[in-house]
């Protein structure tokens, strides 16, 4: 059977622009590698996302896999290997599995950014995580340090210090980059700063003991002591399928799209995270729906005949 | 030999605390995924566990560990971060692996111990 549309990666922007191409009669489906979800649903608390003034991001991106599941069929556990095409139709390997269609759009998201220092490989799993909403039970307790000072920081820092950890949130400037409520939480919540600090590397043989920084104020370099690191400093857009099909990058590494989601390869669109800009829950679901309407137009009434 | 595992669950197996040691030494190759229900990779990691269950079945035992529900084992085996799987011949840990991957990238592993 050849689809209409294929959408790979099924979270905010896949949800929606499978809904919105179900519901125009596009012949779709929706397929994630994993449970569908991506990063929103390891974000512990979500409060900015219209009609819900606070959800768990499990909860909020479970919703939207069962309302996208009542338009069209959303597969997990479907790892897309590689995308090809050949005479106006696209080829999606995915294992054993393959999949053809007129058009694809690229919901891939992204994936956490390492630090880059020291120390943070090797600690990994051994103190040093990346997803606090994974593995904050097992800080409970503890004297945690939170690396970043954007909203994902902050929400990880909040949600562990409700956990019962001890947090301590680190970031690089002297301002922090979250929006004024989070940063309001964090006053209220008595989470201690350390601002204006570069880490340059994880301390620990077998366990994370702390972490060496540069003041940058003062101009030392000081060892503080953690027996937790939750590192939350930026992500990197998942665009290897997209690129492998010819799709351009913006320098920021981004996929490049216009104010339509396409991309520079006809019947290739992208929406969400990998288009960077806001990167937030509700501007991957609008770049969903207007990258599926998009693909409508373009399977339906292409301009070009 | 084919026949000894003939019996052996083909699909992985709730694990508690109290039930943990003897799960571990009942088969010769068992392994634990170690997950709580909140953990976004977990569920990654989830559906690949219940597939290669049933594709080893006969070979390899598959448990789950709760992490919430079972902290001491957790504690135990100093799991600090999930999904980690812990794999046991005859009931000792022979290997550990941290985070989801794909089907395709956890064979390899699976298959140098059996």
């Amino acid at each position: 059977m050849e689809y209409d549309l294929v959408i790979i990666g099924g979270a905010s922007a896949g949800f929606s622009a499978g809904i919105y191409a179900a519901r125009a009669g596009l012949n779709a489906i929706i397929l994630d590698e994993g449970m569908g979800g991506g990063q929103a649903a390891t974000s512990p608390w979500i409060e900015n996302y219209p009609g819900y003034e606070g959800i768990g991001g499990m909860d909020l991106m479970m919703k939207m896999k069962e309302h996208a599941e009542k338009n069209l069929p959303v597969e997990v556990g479907v790892h897309v290997e590689s995308v090809n095409q050949s005479d106006g139709v696209f080829t999606i390997n995915a294992g054993s599995r393959t999949f053809q269609s007129k058009s694809v759009i690229f919901a891939t998201g992204a994936k956490y950014k390492k630090i880059g220092v020291p120390g943070e490989e090797k600690l990994t799993g051994r103190g040093v995580s990346y997803c606090a909403t994974c593995d904050g039970a097992f800080f409970r307790g503890k004297n945690v340090a939170v690396i970043g000072g954007g909203n994902n920081g902050l929400t990880e820092a909040l949600h562990l210090k409700h956990v019962g950890a001890d947090v301590t949130l680190i970031h690089r400037r002297d301002v922090l980059r979250a929006e004024q409520v989070l940063q309001d939480q964090l006053v209220k919540e008595d989470i201690k700063m350390l601002l204006n600090q570069d880490t340059q590397e994880i301390l620990g043989d077998d366990m994370v003991t702390g972490i060496r920084m540069l003041n940058k104020t003062t101009g030392e370099v000081e060892d503080h002591e953690f027996q937790g690191v939750f590192i939350s400093v930026g992500e990197i857009p998942n665009t290897e399928l997209a690129v492998s099909l010819g799709a351009e990058l913006q320098d920021s590494g981004y996929i490049k799209v216009d104010t339509k989601l396409r991309t520079n390869v006809k019947m290739v669109y992208a929406a969400g995270d990998v288009t960077g800009g806001l990167r937030q829950v509700i501007t991957a679901a609008a770049e969903g729906a207007i990258a599926a309407m998009s693909a409508y137009d373009d399977v339906k009434r292409p301009y070009w005949v | 030999m084919s026949d000894a595992g003939a019996d052996w669950p083909g699909e992985p197996v709730n694990v508690s605390d109290s039930e943990f040691n003897e799960f571990i030494g009942k088969y010769p190759y068992v392994i634990i995924d170690c997950w709580a229900p909140w953990c976004g990779p977990c569920r990654i990691l989830g559906p690949v566990i219940d597939e290669l269950a049933g594709d080893y079945k006969g070979k390899i035992v598959f448990g789950k560990l709760n992490t919430d529900e079972n902290q001491a084992t957790a504690m135990t085996h100093g799991i600090m971060s999930i999904p980690t799987l812990l794999f046991f011949k005859n009931g000792e840990l022979v290997d550990k692996t941290m985070g989801a991957m794909p089907k395709t990238a956890l064979e390899p592993k699976i298959q140098s111990h059996l």
